[in-house]
């Protein structure tokens, strides 16, 4: 779909790590290059029209993107991504919420950036990490969420989407069990918001994250979401420029209002216009559609795959446009410098999941993850390649 | 070398590793090398009595060419004095690096002759050097 809108098609290349980030359209590229040739100047100063101009744009995309997620723009908070997002999510608001006992319910599946910020905070404040158990099918079930909670539990923190298994949890139901329980939830949304539509009504969750790289946006621009009533709670983790409304003394500082109290320094501006414009495109092509595609790929990709004797799949019963697997006796490394060989670009490791190994029992795979810009031609072009082990074996040196 | 023989030789050695064990390591120095762009993970494992190599052992995860590097590299390194060992390891990176280097000292290494044209493998034959080279400093003379 749309392929001829993204420059980066041209070159000659076959991208299946859109987990990691993924192309821009021309039409995103042009919104930044118009931002810096033709207003670039700083937000929230406006003394002069183009400063008046680069600030409505900014707040714009606040609008837009809230819109996106059905949120409201007072939600909305700018950051440099989902790990920035997490982390002040985990040391703006928990460090401040959680004490010495009280539970974080994660699962082996998630990636550093929901695991990390909360290793870091359980030294700090003696409160316990446990691990949602999954499934046979490495899915997260409700039931297991509920034998998991115990009277300590404050706090469930995960992926919506995971980004090397693919597997989707079933937050809606896992939020409205919290909630009775007087638990929160943090959805690591990185590798969903991209591919679904996404509404934190409908879901809601307390928090949520996700990066505009992953949905054909600029590198450097993130969203924390959190409700209205939590986000006047977070504590500011950066102090300075922007964010403060007059200070006198160390006892006399005054900051201003939500979202721009958890924006300190000048913005990512250009970024964020872009972002909007990414937001813009994608709703242009619908979310559903994008969504169906995606999954009719993936099957395809699955159904083949399944039909090589020396190909594993780790993650057959995923729920998204990911695949990860190994081919018997080669090192995933190894699978991936013999595909970029024919200019095909794949991920192998462990996707910075390094906990999933103590389920899955496997520490690297190859992960194939799709986007909506990728083709039936393009999947039959790998599933060729990686058809004949000898092959492989002969020219991934 | 021709093409296909280096292609042997770094199968054979990936296939085979050269001290691809830990067995009685106990009174040997162990190191690890990895590095933040790729997934290889090796510990290697080395003996020095008297200034000089007596045993290298390795073990971990690692791609075919990083596999066969460290293979190689045991091989030439096991009886060399500290200093020569430093030298064949210089000797070796001036060849990746492009520079003037002696072709007589390298044995099976050579095979990585031409690795300076694939920037992503050039990490995989270094890997085990990064870590070897951190343990024969200390006992430079």
């Amino acid at each position: 779909m749309n392929r001829k809108d993204f420059p980066m098609l041209e070159n000659n290349i076959i991208y299946f790590d859109n987990a990691a980030t993924t192309f821009k359209p021309k039409k995103v590229i042009d919104s930044i290059n118009n931002y810096y040739s033709n207003i670039c100047s700083n937000v929230h100063r406006g003394d002069y029209e183009i400063s008046i101009k680069a600030d409505k744009m900014y707040e714009d995309a606040r609008n837009n993107v809230a819109k996106f997620i059905n949120a409201k723009p007072e939600e909305i908070v700018f950051t440099s991504g989902t790990t920035e997002s997490l982390n002040m999510i985990v040391n703006g608001f928990f460090d401040k919420y959680l004490d010495e006992g009280d539970e974080v319910l994660l699962t082996l599946s998630e990636h550093a950036s929901n695991v990390l910020p909360w290793f870091k905070l359980a030294l700090k404040k003696k409160i316990i990490i446990k691990y949602i158990e999954l499934d046979s099918t490495l899915h997260v079930t409700l039931d297991n969420v509920l034998k998991a909670i115990t009277p300590n539990t404050k706090v469930i923190s995960l992926a919506s989407i995971t980004n090397v298994v693919g597997d989707e949890r079933p937050i809606k139901e896992i939020c409205e069990y919290a909630h009775q329980n007087n638990i929160f939830v943090v959805v690591d949304g990185a590798q969903s918001v991209a591919h679904k539509k996404t509404d934190v009504v409908s879901l809601d969750c307390d928090f949520l994250a996700f990066s505009a790289h992953k949905m054909c946006g600029p590198t450097g621009v993130g969203v924390l979401y959190a409700k209205k009533e939590l986000m006047e709670v977070i504590e500011p983790t950066n102090f300075g420029g922007g964010m403060n409304e007059s200070f006198d003394s160390i006892n006399e500082i005054y900051l201003k209002e939500i979202p721009t109290r958890l924006e300190a320094g000048t913005p990512n501006v250009a970024g964020v216009i872009g972002f909007s414009s990414a937001i813009d495109y994608l709703t242009s092509i619908g979310m559903d559609e994008i969504n169906i595609h995606e999954i009719k790929l993936k099957k395809y990709l699955v159904d083949k795959l399944k039909e090589i004797p020396h190909i594993n799949i780790v993650n057959e019963e995923c729920d998204s446009a990911i695949v990860a697997f190994n081919v018997d006796g080669i090192f995933a490394q190894d699978v991936a410098f013999y595909l970029d060989k024919y200019n095909i670009c794949v991920r192998a490791g462990s996707h910075c999941a390094k906990i999933l190994k103590d389920a899955i029992g496997i520490k690297n795979t190859v992960r194939i993850s799709l986007y909506f810009y990728n083709t039936y031609e393009e999947l039959d072009k790998i599933v060729d390649l990686l058809k004949d082990k000898e092959k492989i074996i002969s020219e991934m040196i | 070398m021709d093409t296909i023989t280096k292609r042997e030789i770094i199968l054979d050695n990936y296939s085979h590793p050269y001290n691809k064990n830990k067995d009685n390591v106990d009174s040997y120095i162990k190191v690890n090398s990895n590095n933040e762009s790729c997934i290889d993970n090796i510990d290697l494992y080395i003996k020095i009595e008297d200034n000089m190599i007596k045993d290298i052992k390795f073990d971990g995860e690692a791609c075919a060419i990083s596999t066969s590097s460290t293979s190689i590299m045991i091989k030439n390194l096991i009886g060399k004095r500290i200093n020569d060992a430093i030298k064949y390891i210089e000797n070796f990176e001036n060849m990746l690096n492009e520079k003037e280097y002696d072709e007589n000292l390298l044995n099976e290494a050579l095979v990585f002759d031409e690795t300076y044209k694939q920037s992503s493998r050039k990490t995989c034959v270094t890997l085990p050097y990064t870590g070897i080279k951190k343990v024969l400093m200390q006992y430079k003379k």
